[in-house]
C-alpha cells in the first residue's frame, strides 16, 4: 500500500497540475484514437456501401464520379444514358437486376432521385435487408409511372420535416435555389425506415416524373442518369468492363463499386497521414508536459522525498514512485481520452452521416483503442524518468536540515 | 546497542577547502539507555546523528547498531537497517504535510521489516494522545501535537534506537517539557535506547546521563575549523 499511497497523495497535492496534464493527455489520446477510427471506419464503411449493387453504368467519364453520383448521391452526373442502353444492359444475360435512376432536381438541398419501384421491392441494400416504409406509408405505385408521388429517405424526411400527405414543389438543379422552383406538386406517400445508407438522404420520386418534370429538356425525356446493376456472377463484371470501357467509347461501366471507392481513399491518404502526424505531435507534447509538470514540482517535493528517504525508503522506491505517478497521470488521461474520443467520433460521425448518409459504427473495436492508451501511459512513464532521476538523487541530509 | 568508532566526516567549503565536521573516536550507548548530548549550533551534532542513521556516509570509521554495522553497508542496506532499527525525531518534525496523521505513521512503518500495520499505528497514536486526530493533516494540528505525531512515527516501527535532534526546539517551555517526558516514557515502554542532542539546558538537565558533544568530537578541536 506504500506506493499507491505515495502516488495518490502526490497526485492530490498537485491536483491542478495533475488535472491539466491529464487533460492534455486525454486530448491527445482522444484525438489520436478518433483520427485512427474515423480513418479505418470510414474506409471500411464507404467501401462496403454499395447499396446492394455491383456496378454502375453511366455516361463516358470518371468511374469515381459515376459511383459518387449514383450510389452516394454526391457529385454531379457525368451525363445521360439513353433508354436503349438501359434496355440493352437490362437484357444482358449476366445482369440480374438493372435499376435506372435520374437526377437533376432537389428539395431544399436534398436530392430528388427518380427511379422505378423495383428498387424498393426487389433490391437488398445490404445482405438480407430490403427497403421498408414506416407505418402509414407506401412506395409509389408501380402501375402509375406518372403519379406525382414521393418516398422520402429517413434522414431527409427528418431534416425537411416531411410526413406522409405533405406536398412539395421540386427545385431545379442539385443545389438549392429558391428561384428555380418547378410548378409540379408532389405528395409524400411514404417515409423510408432508416437504412444507414446514402438512400436515407434522398427524396425518391418515380423515374418518369423526374424525366418529364416541367422545364426539363423534352429531348432527354427518356434518358436516365445512370443504371444501378446487380450481376449474376462477379466474373461477369470483368466481361462488361471490357465491353463498355475497352471496346466501347460512349459509356462507362464502374465495377466493382467498393474498389472504386477504395481508390478515392488511396488518393486522400496524404490527408490521413497529416492528421495522424498532428495527433502524434500532440501526444508527444502531452508526454512532454508530464515531464515538465512533474519536473517543475520536484523542488516543492524534495523535502517530502527526503523525509521518505530518512524514514527508510530506498532510492529505487522513490524513483519508482515518481515514474508510477507519471504513468498514473497517463492512465487518468487515457481514461478521460475515451470520453473525448467518443464525443469527437460522435460529432464526426454526425457530420459524415449528414453529408453522405453513411453511418459510422461508434462501437466498432480496433487495436488502436488499447494500443493508444497503453502507448500514452508508457510515454508518460518515460516522461517521468527524468524527474524520477532528480528525485533519486535527492540529498537527504542537505534537504532536511542545514548542516550544523 | 550503539557503538561508534573513529568516525570522521568532512565537507568541502565554498573556498574548496576540506573542513572536518565530525571526528568521534569512541562513543557507545547501551540497550534502553537514554543519553543527552549537549552541543551548540554548528557543532556537528546533526551530522553526527545523520552518520549514525546512515543518511550520510562517513569518510572513515564505524557505526554499529544492534550488531549490524551501518558504515559497511551499501546504501540500500543502510536504508533497510535504518527503517528496521532506528527512529528519528527531527527538530522541525519533518511531517509529510499532504498526508494524514495516521498515514504519516503508517508510511514510516511501511519501509521497515514488519510493514505497514494500521492497527499498531492507531495504538501508538492513541498512546501519544492523538487517537482522535487520526484523519487530520499536520497543518490542522498545534505544534505540540505535530511533535507527538513525530514521536509516534519514530516509535511505531519498534526501533532499537531513537535519535532525537533538538526535538523540543520549536516548542514552548510547557510543551517542551511534556514532549520530552513523552519521548522518554514511550522509549522506555518500547525498550528503545534514546540519543538526544540539544543545546537547551532545560532539556539537558532532565537527563541523568549527559555528555558534552564538544568533548567527544575531536573535529571541534582542530585549528583548521
Amino acid at each position: 500500500m506504500t506506493l499507491p499511497l505515495i502516488i495518490y497523495r502526490s497526485l492530490r497535492q498537485h491536483a491542478l497540475s495533475t488535472v491539466v496534464t491529464a487533460g492534455s493527455i486525454a486530448l491527445a489520446c482522444g484525438l489520436l484514437m478518433c483520427v485512427w477510427m474515423v480513418k479505418t471506419q470510414s474506409q471500411t464503411v464507404f467501401t462496403q456501401t454499395t447499396s446492394g449493387f455491383d456496378a454502375v453504368l453511366g455516361a463516358r467519364g470518371s468511374k469515381l464520379q459515376l459511383v459518387l453520383n449514383a450510389i452516394f448521391h454526391l457529385e454531379a452526373s457525368p451525363g445521360n444514358v439513353a433508354w436503349a442502353d438501359y434496355e440493352m444492359i437490362k437484357r444482358h444475360p449476366a445482369v440480374k437486376t438493372a435499376i435506372p435512376i435520374a437526377v437533376g432536381d432537389n428539395l431544399r438541398g436534398y436530392r430528388l432521385v427518380g427511379t422505378l419501384p423495383e428498387l424498393f421491392t426487389t433490391v437488398e441494400y445490404a445482405p438480407g435487408k430490403k427497403f421498408a416504409v414506416r407505418p402509414g406509408g407506401r412506395f409509389f405505385a408501380a402501375d402509375k409511372p406518372d403519379a406525382k408521388e414521393a418516398v422520402a429517405g429517413a434522414f431527409a424526411a427528418q431534416r425537411l420535416g416531411l410526413k406522409v400527405g405533405d406536398t412539395f414543389h421540386p427545385f431545379h438543379g442539385l443545389a438549392f435555389d429558391a428561384n428555380s422552383q418547378h410548378p409540379d406538386v408532389y405528395t409524400v406517400v411514404g417515409i423510408l425506415a432508416p437504412t444507414n445508407t446514402p438512400a436515407d438522404r434522398v427524396v425518391w420520386i418515380p423515374l418518369h416524373g423526374l424525366q418529364t418534370m416541367s422545364g426539363h429538356d423534352a429531348r432527354a425525356a427518356t434518358d436516365v442518369s445512370a443504371v444501378l446493376i446487380q450481376l449474376r456472377a462477379p466474373s461477369a463484371g470483368f466481361m462488361l468492363d471490357l465491353m463498355y470501357n475497352k471496346q466501347g467509347n460512349r459509356l462507362t461501366f464502374a465495377y466493382p463499386v467498393g474498389a472504386i471507392i477504395a481508390e478515392l481513399f488511396g488518393k486522400i491518404a496524404w490527408f490521413d497521414q497529416v492528421l495522424t502526424l498532428v495527433a502524434y505531435l500532440v501526444a508527444l507534447v502531452a508526454a512532454g508536459s508530464v515531464l515538465a509538470s512533474i519536473y517543475n514540482s520536484m523542488s516543492a517535493r524534495q523535502r517530502d522525498l527526503a523525509i521518505l528517504r530518512a524514514l527508510g525508503a530506498r532510492r529505487r522506491t522513490i524513483f519508482g514512485a515518481v515514474v508510477a505517478e507519471a504513468a498514473c497521470i497517463g492512465a487518468l488521461g487515457a481514461a478521460a481520452g475515451f470520453a473525448i474520443y467518443l464525443a469527437l467520433l460522435a460529432g464526426v460521425a454526425d457530420v459524415i452521416r449528414a453529408q453522405t448518409g453513411v453511418v459510422l459504427d461508434l462501437t466498432a473495436r480496433h487495436p488502436v483503442l488499447w494500443i493508444c492508451p497503453l502507448a500514452m501511459i508508457a510515454l508518460c512513464a518515460l516522461g517521468g524518468v527524468v524527474p524520477a532521476f532528480k528525485a533519486y538523487r535527492t540529498p537527504v541530509a542537505e534537504t532536511l536540515a542545514p548542516l550544523s | 546497542m550503539l557503538a561508534v568508532a573513529d568516525l570522521k566526516k568532512s565537507f568541502l567549503s565554498p573556498e574548496g577547502q576540506r573542513v572536518a565536521i565530525v571526528g568521534v573516536g569512541r562513543f557507545a550507548l547501551a540497550a534502553g539507555e537514554q543519553l543527552a548530548l549537549r552541543g551548540e549550533s554548528g557543532s556537528g551534532k546533526t551530522t553526527f546523528l545523520n552518520l549514525i542513521a546512515g543518511i550520510l556516509a562517513p569518510d572513515s570509521g564505524r557505526v554499529t547498531i544492534d550488531g549490524g554495522e551501518m558504515t559497511g553497508l551499501s546504501e540500500p542496506k543502510r536504508d533497510r537497517l535504518r527503517a528496521e532499527k532506528l527512529g528519528y525525531i527531527f527538530q522541525t518534525f519533518n511531517l509529510l504535510q499532504g498526508y494524514t496523521v495516521l498515514e504519516n505513521v503508517v508510511l514510516g512503518m511501511s519501509f521497515g521489516p514488519r510493514g505497514a500495520d494500521r492497527g499498531h499505528a492507531r495504538e501508538v497514536l492513541g498512546r501519544v494522545g492523538l487517537g482522535h486526530r487520526l484523519e487530520h493533516f499536520p497543518r490542522q494540528l498545534s505544534t505540540g501535537q505535530q511533535q507527538r505525531v513525530a514521536v509516534a512515527r519514530a516509535l511505531a516501527n519498534r526501533p532499537k534506537l531513537v535519535l532525537a535532534d533538538e526535538p523540543t526546539g520549536n516548542l514552548d517551555r510547557k510543551n517542551a517539557h511534556e514532549a520530552l517526558a513523552l519521548i522518554r516514557e514511550v522509549c522506555r515502554e518500547h525498550g528503545a535506547a534514546l540519543l538526544l542532542v540539544s543545546h537547551d539546558e532545560d532539556v539537558l538537565k532532565e537527563f541523568e546521563v549527559r555528555k558534552d558533544f564538544a568533548e567527544i568530537n575531536e573535529a571541534l578541536k582542530e585549528p583548521a575549523r
